[in-house]
């Protein structure tokens, strides 16, 4: 064998599925001297892709995780190791087979079709072993299949060895990694050290202690995932080859089943969360059977075997077929269930791929090589960015507490708007225990509890009546309420104040934070003290990487605000641009400040109320911000709208925002001021201003002239993305963001329904609608516009079909509704002239 | 006719031991559990006996309460009803061992024709526990069974031998130990594993005896690695093989 | 004093007796044998070789064979009368067995396959476990000290010592004693005319073989190397072979001159039943198979390959 080099263009560590999927793409993507180690054998060095079931339901509600099992496994097909099977998932309860429609729903937004569903008769006559008796239908979605994931990854690996641009080596256990000034410098290892600039961890499960190794955090869990093979099954006795039969899934108990060869592999997702510290985990040597197998816990499974007997029991329950091999296989598992990928924010050039499952394997390796050469991926993974974690969140209380609930929701029914209910109360504004009196509802956002309605706004329901649009059916009720529209209504009439202390703020000071924010930034940024600039960030292909307001506090002094759930990832795309020098820095004053917004006809007034400043129009300019007196507090006070109506955002350290709070609840008690929660801010006020949001609607797929955003004129200086986004701006685009209305909700059975977001748009003879770089179009955000009376959808549609009045389908839950295009481009739905916001 | 197996918790370990950091007990954290690989055909053979000839199969351990999960999984390829002798969890010697079987033994209603045992454990083969039972029951016993037929209330049994087959009889009740090979022992079903939840396991505590062979360290035994010399890939290799085989004299 | 049962087939010494003896010799300089069994007083020369001064020949009209519970008995007479320190024997099956028999008529710990005893209070033994893969440290509280050696832990050496001196006796048995007795005995379950256990060389294989068919190969290379077959626990749990060729824990525990193992990973209790032999030979596809840790030479390849032409390799060489 040769002998381990001691320096590397990039050093991968681990050689399962997405190890050797990395060394496969970065060497397509042209680098050389590629090094991969793993501490176990080739080809299977014991990690989770030895013992995985390996089939590939390619439907998922995440168009992130969609995206990436789709490229998967047209790469698995590229590499003969893909067998289609077809798959089923059967409902046992009216609660799944509601979840099956919005599952078939949900992957025809995402470009999967051939989804059908089934009564317990057809789901028989696809699978004869089942006992239809128990089940009210099944979802069959015909492109089901199952891989061999180890043989990819040695075709992968050797494929990358074979062009010369990579060495693996077996065997080989890091014992470190080397950091300099926050830079990998190399991996030491049990054979030699090797120098290189960049390390990518793909370890698995044992991540989390190699991103130790370096001061790095890679927040996962190993976890037990139960399997057990039985036969020989008497009914396969003629199967040729490893898979034959629908793999089938039993979404209401949690679990698999599958024909594997002669024998039935029994999975489940049901019993108890059996949570591993990486260190737990064994070395090859020790382990009975792997390192991520360990023996079956039968107690664990008792009830499994039960379900599985259920619903087959002319195989499970015959007495003939036996065990053959049973596993507690560990898995990977991440506080929100996503992968965690990229550039760790702590080490610059240690890049994570980590809690990838096997149907995600090869498409991820790709994403990820092509971020770490090209700078950005094609398929948008902020989801799974590894710098979307706040420091709490990377505790392992955190950790385990999350897993645990969510463990037994991997085939569950989750509402998109489901909250946890484990670790919560971590982050409190000043102001939580007012709202609290207040009933206040909290939803959590990046830690903070934000009250998202008030139980103290119910009687407005009753003013408002039939325009707060009650919903009748369950699933749109569930983490909604009425009062919301009713705040809305009522903020719209007077004023509302609203928490916004989950906003993450940071400054960015010293000679060079011009040159820093102007390089992030679409929009023009060097601009007279005082204003606020709201600007999209884009990445090097000119899509969305964030949208965010950017204040101009001195000529050297900006401050950044953007949204909670998504700031630590702003915050290192910014860090990422500081010069070396020094001349510029960041501080994250997030926990230094806390934010109030007061909007409404009635803002001016209230605040007028308690300041000297004058707060008048020509004054206090729309888009500008300044430091005002109210009481005894300076506070800066920013006049910017999210939610279409006049009014400002107030920044005051955190210890004095109480004070502030006060001040503003008593003087906006002789104006009919109420508390408004995010329900409003997040979505009916912003839904009818048409703001677009980043993730639903601006991403890395979309460009700003896609979404309607460009500016008239292009900022001369240079950005991220320029070159891009010019190209853009001199073609026509074939797409466009439109706001939708919903024309008729009468379902059925009569009752009214209201689409919820991922929806697909259809033809009006039912038809996906593509355009010309195979975009689907789908709703990216829907919600009550109140003041109109609408439900809105909003929709990037094909720029020939994005005319006004168009009428087009959406389909929700299954059935279908007339919708038509209200609006194309950012022009709002609601005060088209912004007579409100700048009044 | 009434059988009764005894069985012993140890841990399935993979190709290295690891030993706690007392250095008294192998680390089981990462391991499962199972009984000895004799004892799986000592129940298989009671199993087998009881659908012949009717009658019960009784499981018999002593070991931490945590051995209710492998009288469970004996239970559901066909045993009767279990018995676990409870112990704190440390491992008893074998005179204590077998005392506290004979006492529960003589504490069952049930008066067993036949007890069978695993020829060794794995984990600790000490080569006398059942010849302490059968002398304390007073009852014949023969070892290292690799074939046994119960005809007319006398057990015959053949142990194989390094130049052949011995055969044994016994009238029963007898003490028989079994080796691998004597059958192929099933694996559980679905069904079984559920019946088996509902088969009972009575507890029982014995008392702790002062061990006589008093275990004070465990060691791993020396590393036999000799960094084999690797003559090659594939048939390319098969001269230099013959080179070493000409060497150390196997080929004249 | 040390006494050693010395252990034998119809009047044939047990090799692994004469280990035993050697043992004791190291202990202690005084040491004596018995035998039970009237065949036995022809190994009075080879006992008094290794170092035992006298013999003492157990014989009784009903001792014709083996007969475990009877030599226990008959041990105890002896050793209540003799008064010695310790009562070694062989770590065999048979050995084992008549050992734990004395120790239950005395009701007395013993210490089964021990590598290393230190007589004292109490004794203090080194014994194996887990197929030889850990040493136990223990200590034995008994005046007299009943423990078997573990085979291969040591060499037999002889002493040029004058035979033994015989000394009869007859000890009281009790017709329970001869409940269970070898009834008939016959010779099979060998491959090749060679038992495993006998075999100079042996040609093993795995799973790696793939099935029944594959073993044709090993068998014609066992015999071309006048060896036997031998296989791993997987081979016989899949009936692909009998189970008298499996070599490991739960099997035969072999020893040859030459151990070739085929398409074997190494599981624990196989690398238990082998690691003893004194040269090992591995073909396996897999470079990091455990089985290679204690292998002395290795062909990285399938053994579908590497096999035929060995076999070929070698009768070319033979000529």
């Amino acid at each position: 064998m040769n002998k381990l080099p001691t320096k590397a263009q990039c050093v991968v560590i681990g050689a399962g599925i997405v190890g050797n999927g990395m060394v496969y793409h970065l060497a397509k993507l042209g680098w050389k001297n590629i090094v991969q180690i793993d501490k176990g054998p080739l080809p299977n060095p014991g990690g989770s892709t030895g013992h995985a079931s390996n089939f590939i339901f390619p439907v998922d509600h995440s168009k992130e995780m969609t995206a990436i099992t789709a490229e998967s496994m047209r790469q698995y097909k590229e590499w003969g190791t893909f067998t289609q099977t077809g798959g089923i998932e059967v409902a046992r309860t009216p609660e799944r087979m509601q979840e099956l429609a919005r599952r078939i729903t949900s992957a025809k937004s995402w470009g999967i079709d051939g989804g059908q569903i089934l009564n317990p008769a057809q789901v028989k006559e696809l699978v004869p072993y089942i006992d239809e008796s128990v089940i009210l239908g099944g979802y069959y979605q015909p492109s089901v299949g199952v891989v061999d994931s180890l043989q990819t990854g040695s075709l992968m690996r050797e494929k990358a060895i074979e062009m010369g641009a990579a060495e693996s080596f077996a065997n080989v256990e890091v014992l470190d990694i080397t950091v300099v000034n926050g830079c990998v410098t190399g991996v030491v290892t049990d054979q030699g050290s090797i120098e290189s600039n960049y390390v990518v961890i793909a370890t698995g499960c044992w991540s989390p202690k190699l991103a130790a190794m370096a001061g790095a955090h890679i927040p996962l869990t190993p976890a037990v995932h139960q399997m057990k093979d039985i036969g020989p099954v008497p009914f396969f006795k003629d199967t040729k080859g490893d898979i034959e039969w629908p793999i089938v899934r039993d979404m209401d108990v949690f679990m698999y089943e599958r024909q594997h060869g002669t024998g039935l592999e029994i999975g489940s997702y049901a019993h108890r969360p059996i949570l591993y510290s990486p260190e737990d985990l064994p070395s090859n040597a020790t382990a009975a059977l792997s390192p991520t197998e360990f023996a079956f816990t039968q107690a664990d499974f008792d009830i499994q075997d039960e379900h599985a007997f259920e619903l087959m029991p002319s195989i499970v329950g015959d007495e003939n077929v036996r065990e053959k091999y049973a596993i507690n296989g560990i898995l990977s598992y991440t506080p929100d269930g996503m992968p965690i990928l990229g550039e760790t924010p702590e080490v610059k050039g240690l890049w994570s791929v980590a809690a990838v499952w096997i149907k995600e394997g090869p498409g991820t390796a790709k994403s990820v090589a092509q971020w770490m050469v090209l700078g950005d991926s094609e398929i948008d993974l902020h989801s799974s960015n590894i710098a979307r974690f706040h420091e709490h969140q990377k505790s392992q209380f955190h950790i385990k507490a999350r897993v645990d609930e969510s463990f037994n929701k991997t085939y569950g029914i989750v509402h998109p708007s489901e909250q946890y209910a484990s670790n919560r109360n971590v982050r409190l504004s000043p102001f939580y225990e007012v709202e609290k009196e207040l009933g206040a509802v909290f939803y959590e956002t990046a830690g903070w509890e934000r009250p998202f309605w008030y139980e103290s706004n119910k009687d407005l329901v009753t003013k408002f009546g039939e325009k707060v649009m009650p919903r009748t059916a369950e699933w749109e009720s569930r983490w909604w309420s009425p009062i919301i529209n009713a705040e809305h209504l009522q903020m719209r009439e007077s004023a509302g104040i609203v928490d916004l202390s989950a906003f993450a703020i940071f400054d960015v000071t010293g000679p060079a934070a011009l040159a820093v924010v102007q390089k992030a930034a679409l929009r023009q940024m060097d601009v007279a003290i005082g204003r606020v600039v709201y600007t999209p960030i884009l990445g090097p292909n000119g899509g969305f990487k964030s949208d965010l307001t950017i204040m101009r506090l001195d000529s050297n002094h900006f401050r950044v605000v953007t949204g909670g759930a998504h700031g630590m990832a702003d915050k290192k795309w910014f860090s990422d641009l500081l010069p070396e020098d020094g001349s510029a820095q960041i501080f994250d004053l997030t926990s230094s400040f806390t934010t109030i917004g007061i909007w409404g006809p009635k803002a001016r007034e209230i605040i007028q109320a308690i300041t000297n400043t004058d707060m008048s129009k020509e004054a206090f300019k729309f888009s500008t911000c300044k430091i005002i007196e109210i009481g005894s507090l300076r506070v800066l006070a920013s006049r910017i709208s999210y939610v279409g109506d006049l009014g400002w955002e107030f920044y005051i350290p955190i210890e004095q925002g109480a004070k502030l709070w006060q001040m503003l609840w008593d003087s906006g008690k002789n104006h009919a001021m109420i508390p408004v929660g995010i329900g409003v801010y997040g979505t009916t006020g912003r839904l009818e201003k048409c703001y677009r949001a980043y993730g639903p609607e601006l991403e890395t797929e979309y460009t700003v002239v896609e979404a309607g955003m460009q500016s008239p004129k292009l900022k001369e200086t240079d950005f991220i993305g320029k070159a891009a986004h010019v190209k853009h701006r001199s073609e026509k685009p074939i797409t466009m963001l439109c706001t939708l209305f919903v024309d008729d909700h009468t379902s059925s059975t009569g009752e009214k329904r209201y689409m919820l977001g991922s929806e697909p748009i259809l033809s009006a003879d039912l038809q996906p609608i593509v355009d010309a770089h195979g975009r689907r179009s789908y709703v990216t955000s829907a919600g009550s516009a109140p003041s109109l009376g609408k439900h809105i959808l909003m929709s990037y549609l094909p720029t020939e079909l994005a005319v006004a009045g168009n009428r087009f389908i959406v389909e929700y839950l299954g059935e279908h509704y007339p919708c038509s295009v209200a609006e194309v481009g950012a022009t709002p739905v609601f005060d088209a002239s912004n007579d409100r916001i700048l009044a | 006719m009434d059988v009764l197996v005894c069985l012993k918790r140890v841990p399935l370990a993979g190709g290295t031991l690891m030993l706690t950091p007392d250095s008294r007990d192998i680390e089981t954290k990462h391991l499962g559990f199972g009984i000895s690989p004799h004892e799986e055909n000592a129940v298989e053979a009671g199993v087998q006996l009881v659908e012949q000839m009717g009658g019960t199969l009784t499981l018999l351990t002593l070991g931490p309460s945590d051995a209710e999960e492998q009288l469970r999984s004996q239970l559901a390829i066909g045993a009767t009803r279990a018995v676990l002798i409870e112990t704190d969890g440390q491992e008893w010697d074998p005179q204590g061992t077998a005392a506290a079987l004979v006492d529960a033994i003589n504490g069952e209603e049930t008066k067993f024709d036949l007890i069978i045992f695993g020829a060794e454990s794995a984990d600790s083969a000490g080569y006398q526990i059942h010849i302490r039972v059968a002398h304390a029951l007073n009852l014949p016993v023969i070892t290292n069974v690799k074939s046994m037929k119960i005809e007319n209330g006398v057990a015959h049994c053949e142990r194989v031998v390094p130049n052949g087959r011995e055969h044994y009889e016994a009238p029963l009740p007898a003490i028989v130990t079994v080796r691998d090979g004597l059958n192929i022992p099933r694996y559980p079903s679905v069904p079984g594993r559920m019946q088996a939840r509902k088969k009972t396991v009575d507890m029982k505590k014995a008392e702790t005896r002062i061990p006589k062979l008093e275990k004070v360290t465990l060691a791993l035994a020396p590393s036999k690695d000799k960094g084999a010399q690797i003559l090659g890939k594939g048939a390319e290799a098969v001269p230099a093989l013959v080179d070493v085989l000409k060497q150390i004299g196997a080929i004249a | 004093m040390i006494l050693v049962l010395v252990d034998h087939d119809r009047g044939e010494i047990d090799p692994l007796s004469l280990r035993a003896l050697t043992a004791a010799r190291k202990i202690d300089q005084s040491i004596e044998a018995v035998v039970i069994g009237s065949q036995a007083e022809c190994l009075a020369g080879i006992v008094g070789q290794y170092g035992a001064t006298t013999l003492h020949v157990a014989t009784h009209a009903a001792i014709t064979d083996y007969t475990p519970m009877a030599s226990g008995r008959a041990l105890k007479e002896l050793v209540e009368k003799l008064k010695p320190a310790a009562v070694l024997a062989a770590g065999s099956p048979r050995g084992n067995e008549q050992l734990a028999h004395l120790a239950a008529f005395l009701d007395i710990p013993m210490a089964a396959e021990c590598s290393e005893i230190t007589l004292g209070s109490p004794h203090h033994v080194l014994r194996a476990r887990w197929g030889g893969n850990l040493i136990e440290s223990a200590n034995v509280h008994a005046q007299l000290l009943v423990a078997t050696i573990v085979s291969f832990s040591v060499e037999p050496e002889s002493v040029s010592g004058a035979a033994a001196k015989v000394v009869a006796f007859e000890p009281a048995l009790q017709p329970e004693d001869f409940v269970v007795k070898i009834l008939q005995r016959d010779s099979g379950e060998t491959s090749g005319g060679i038992t495993l256990i006998d075999a100079k060389v042996i040609v093993s294989g795995g799973r790696g073989v793939g099935g029944p068919a594959g073993f044709g190969n090993l068998e014609e290379l066992a015999t071309l190397l006048g060896g036997a077959v031998g296989c791993s626990r997987v081979v016989t749990s899949s009936g692909w072979r009998p189970h008298a060729e499996q070599v490991g824990q739960t099997g035969t525990k072999v020893a040859p001159d030459l151990y070739i193992a085929a398409g074997i990973s190494g599981a624990m209790q196989h690398i238990a039943g082998m690691k003893n032999s004194k040269t090992i030979v591995v073909i396996n596809t897999d470079p990091e198979a455990p089985i290679l840790r204690y292998a002395d030479y290795a062909i990285i390849g399938d053994l579908h390959q590497v096999i035929p032409a060995l076999t070929s390799a070698i009768r070319q060489a033979k000529g």
